[in-house]
């Protein structure tokens, strides 16, 4: 019962991450890492044609090359007894039919679909033997051009069948009303396909412990939904299997989807009756774990002279493929971002014979940012004002699509933090005024905004003898520290140090949580963390009442992770010698398990939302800055600076939530300057394949990023006023960079990315 | 002290003689002519190359001396990976395009994907894990925890493995000399500005790498 000083606030100290240990030494285990015995390695063999049939596999020379234990394709495949195919439903994005079952007929539906699995003893040799399969088919013709086939583009399914889907039609004011606005201006805007590209390649370990129980070491950024998708394709009840993903490297959003090379994976541990390791080839990382879809858009916009903005019209066409509807809010920006009386949004689809998109980092919303961000600098060079200023006076006091009033919106503030930093008042208003010899230089901004959601999230707390803390959820971290930023939730609650926390996640068998995605993790499982505890503390009062205190359990209170009891002259604290005097008592938390003789005391909690989505529209804001060099001879361009502002209610770890930040602005560089995945329409097969084609941003590429948030609780989203950070990192930074370059050069580009033939 | 390792399934003697055998069967059967013997043959050629496969190679990893029997298309990242369990060392692309590999070979770093296990013959490798003395971290490993130098880690052992050659190498004098020569090193997270900030600390404490 020694006094202990109270531990600092955890929640917004920038406490190094819980794992960092295992992250420096290489003892993080990622899904292709994990040891069992009898291990085997499986290869996918993928199609080289993009659309038709499989007319003949001859597997033969590679069942007979050395070590290989199976080749698997759709003529001896074993058939998961999976319900039949669904179907396409938007409203169902993660896929539950066709696309799962691999090797299920002879349809070739993309280039490099998987049409055989070798399964060897080790890598090299199942390599080698995927190499020996051959493949007949009878071609048809594909598609793979978005721009050939806009005009089939059509409506989602979803927002055909129900009225009130978000991707239906937006309208408010009048429809088009740009068109006969004072100042107008209509632009088309293309983003190309991007690639995910987390450093980890998609890996997965599949292990039938016995033949109705499977255990998945996958990478996958929801254990549930990953349990749910195979549960349902091997038609087994959920608890039998189990999904591990303690470490994930990276996934961007890649992982928010179940793929063929897992269902593959799955098969071939089924038939071999042996683990299997699956892990893709960078090249395959193009093909079949999604991608930023390709999307065109146009954007109308009217404004008044003195600058108020009378109407805007954003239509945009997002790629799909043949097999399932994938949509994704490429226009919800428009609709809220600014005051306009007039607004009309359109979103429709074409389906190419490409494999599936899946979101990537502010999905849908990053792509529509940078239309609408780059229109808004065009509309203010065209008004002659200050593109801060335009957007100043267009700022929204509420949510002019919902009319709701925003839970909290702090985006004036960080204007103001992300102008100084940057020193937006050096910046001129016309184009190519200022110079360091042959480089020009431009400063442009550009805005992002992302819902602030919230689903349900379960945590399990348990109270051990030593007086640590155990706390468990399936959820998973894919890299922005949610294993931290937990243990500070619990440390502050409980009031105990951090390092007597240990936050257990990435496992389907933890109390239920929703799926790593849409900035939603501490917002969700946050309050979860903090309910969890709280309901442990509350057992702990009943516990100390009962072996200490006559007390009131609303008379004891916790104080620097001990409970503080008043010393009631008939009850039972004066037996604790030396006390008799005190007129309270501290006890810690282990000696209150030891005094009630148990082991230790646990509490399971759900938390989720209200009703505070009807009250409020709740968003998370951000602002980029850039500064960027254009060399006036060659066309490259250099970010030299970026700024990155956020309002994204209370930041837990200011040095995890900072990194976070610094590296979706550098995805934003990428999608600025480089990213472009590119398919050769004649074959329909990409020809980027891997780091050498497709250019991600690297050290000699990313600036020192600066950060700044505005650090303001949002007391409607959750209890701790936390609103998201993952995916105002990267919406507007792109935008931001195409305007410096305007600003540098007087050159609107309006296809990304960037590159110097567009500028010379 | 150096312990000696045998890997099991090391015993390239035993390949060897098999080896014998199955050629002498091989040459055998090349007299007798035929389409028969000729499939036959195209069937053990794939056999042949099984015994074939493996050569013998000392290396020592982390200070601990092997003695394996390896194929001779294994990379040094695979040998490291599913043969040795030191998986601290990452596969991010098997092109030499990612750094996710890297490893110190004789002191200099190396992506461990692009180089045959075989080549190395007698080298010292270093991996992520001999970097540490025991439970003390390298100067290096405490700088990326201090400034949080990623994200989701799986860059991590590479960027520190090269980070550490990088100021050995004299090349981390500057800001723009470290993003230079880091290149190499792909951080999809984007955690550049951090791992720099980490650079620059274990350069300035001028400690030795
Ligand atoms: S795995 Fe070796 S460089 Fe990428
Ligand atoms: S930390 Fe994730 S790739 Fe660098």
């Amino acid at each position: 019962m020694n006094e202990q000083p109270k531990p600092k606030k955890q929640i917004g100290a920038p406490m190094n991450r819980v794992d960092a240990r295992q992250k420096v030494t290489g003892a993080a285990t990622y899904s292709a890492e994990y040891q069992l015995p009898n291990m085997t390695y499986a290869v996918l063999v993928g199609s080289t044609v993009t659309k038709g049939r499989l007319t003949g596999i001859d597997t033969k020379a590679a069942e007979r090359a050395p070590g290989v234990l199976a080749v698997i394709t759709h003529l001896n495949a074993p058939k998961p007894p999976s319900p039949k195919p669904e179907g396409k439903d938007p409203s169902q994005p993660q896929t539950q039919g066709n696309p799962l079952q691999v090797f299920n007929d002879d349809k070739i539906r993309f280039n490099d679909q998987p049409i055989a699995v070798v399964v060897a003893d080790s890598w090299e040799r199942a390599r080698y033997a995927a190499g020996l399969v051959q493949a007949q088919y009878a071609k048809e013709a594909h598609q793979t051009n978005l721009e050939a086939n806009a005009d089939k583009a059509f409506l989602p399914t979803a927002a055909k069948k129900n009225p009130k889907h978000p991707m239906n039609d937006y309208q408010r004011g009048q429809v088009d009303a740009y068109k006969t606005g004072a100042v107008k201006l209509e632009s088309e805007y293309v983003i190309p396909t991007e690639v995910h590209h987390p450093m980890e390649l998609q890996a997965i370990t599949a292990h039938w412990e016995a033949p109705d129980r499977l255990t998945l070491y996958d990478k996958t950024q929801g254990t549930l939904a990953t349990r749910r998708d195979f549960a349902k394709q091997w038609n087994l009840p959920e608890e039998n299997v189990k999904v591990i993903a303690t470490y994930v490297g990276g996934a961007f959003g890649n992982a928010l989807h179940s793929w063929p090379h897992e269902s593959a994976a799955i098969l071939a541990a089924k038939v071999v009756n042996r683990p299997v390791k699956l892990m893709l080839t960078r090249e395959q990382m193009f093909t079949m774990v999604g991608y930023r879809p390709y999307t065109w858009q146009k954007l109308g916009m009217s404004a008044t002279p003195d600058g108020k903005i009378t109407g805007i019209t954003h239509e945009s066409i997002g790629q799909t493929s043949t097999y399932e509807e994938f949509t994704e809010a490429t226009l919800a920006q428009t609709r809220m971002m600014y005051q306009s009386p007039n607004v009309t949004t359109r979103y429709r689809l074409a389906a190419l014979d490409i494999g599936s998109p899946i979101w990537m980092r502010g999905p849908g919303e990053a792509t529509g940012a940078f239309a609408l961000e780059s229109a808004m600098d065009e509309m203010a060079y065209l008004l002659n004002l200050d593109p801060l200023e335009f957007r100043l006076r267009n700022y929204t006091d509420e949510d002019p699509e919902k009319n709701k009033p925003w839970s909290t919106k702090f985006l004036k503030e960080c204007y103001k933090l992300g102008a100084d930093r940057i020193g937006w008042s050096k910046r001129q208003l016309k184009p190519g005024s200022l110079r360091d010899g042959d480089w020009l230089i431009g400063y442009g901004m550009g805005v992002g905004t992302f819902g602030a959601h919230r689903g349900a999230a379960t945590v399990g707390a348990q109270l051990l003898p030593n007086g640590t803390v155990l706390l468990q959820c399936a959820t998973t971290d894919i890299g922005p520290g949610t294993g931290t930023a937990m243990t500070q939730i619990a440390a502050d609650t409980l009031g105990i140090s951090p390092d007597k926390i240990k936050f257990e996640l990435g496992n389907s068998s933890f109390p239920k949580a929703v799926t790593q995605g849409g900035s939603s993790t501490v917002n969700s499982v946050g309050p979860a963390t903090q309910e969890a505890c709280l309901a442990l503390k509350d057992k702990l009062r009943t516990l100390a009442g009962a072996a200490f205190s006559t007390a009131k359990a609303e008379d004891i209170t916790f104080e620097g992770g001990q409970t503080v009891m008043r010393n009631d002259a008939n009850g039972k604290l004066p037996l604790q010698i030396g006390l008799r005097n005190n007129p309270s008592v501290k006890v810690s938390y282990s000696d209150i398990l030891r005094q009630n003789g148990q082991q230790n005391v646990s509490a399971t909690v759900e938390a989720k939302p209200g009703g505070e989505g009807q009250k409020y529209s709740m968003y998370s804001f951000s602002v980029h800055f850039a500064e960027v060099r254009v060399h006036q001879l060659t066309g490259e361009v250099r970010v030299s600076k970026l700024v990155s502002c956020a309002d994204a209610g209370t930041i837990v770890n200011e040095k995890t939530a900072g990194n976070q930040m610094k590296g979706g602005a550098v995805g934003g560089i990428g999608m600025a300057l480089m990213e472009h995945a590119r398919i050769d329409d004649r074959f329909g097969r990409y020809v980027t394949k891997d780091f050498a084609d497709y250019h991600v941003p690297v050290h000699a590429d990313s600036p020192a990023v600066e950060v700044a948030f505005v650090n303001q609780p949002d007391p409607h989203v959750n209890a701790l006023g936390t609103k998201g950070i993952g995916e105002i990192a990267i919406i507007g930074v792109a935008p931001a960079i195409a305007n410096a370059v305007f600003n540098a050069t007087g050159k609107r580009i309006r296809e990304l990315p960037i590159t110097p033939d567009k500028l010379i | 002290m150096n312990p000696e390792h045998d890997t099991p399934g090391s015993a390239h003697d035993e390949a060897r003689r098999s080896f014998l055998k199955q050629s002498s069967l091989l040459t055998a059967m090349a007299l007798v002519p035929g389409p028969l013997v000729q499939a036959a043959s195209a069937e053990l050629d794939e056999k042949v190359a099984a015994v074939f496969e493996k050569i013998p190679l000392k290396l020592e990893v982390n200070g601990i001396k092997h003695k394996l029997s390896v194929e001779p298309r294994t990379t040094l990242l695979d040998l490291l990976r599913e043969n040795l369990n030191l998986t601290g060392t990452k596969k991010g692309c098997d092109y030499g395009q990612c750094g996710a590999c890297t490893v110190h070979v004789d002191g200099q770093r190396v992506n461990s994907c692009l180089s045959f296990a075989v080549m190395h013959e007698g080298k010292k490798i270093t991996t992520i894990e001999g970097l540490a003395d025991g439970d003390k971290l390298h100067p290096m490993q405490e700088a990326f925890i201090k400034h949080d130098g990623f994200q989701c880690g799986y860059c991590t052992p590479g960027q520190i493995m090269s980070a550490v050659a990088c100021i050995r190498e004299g090349k981390a004098d500057s800001e723009g000399e470290i993003r230079e020569y880091m290149s190499g090193n792909i951080c999809r997270c984007g955690a550049y500005s951090n791992i720099v900030a980490a650079i620059q600390e274990v350069k300035g404490g001028g400690q030795k790498v």
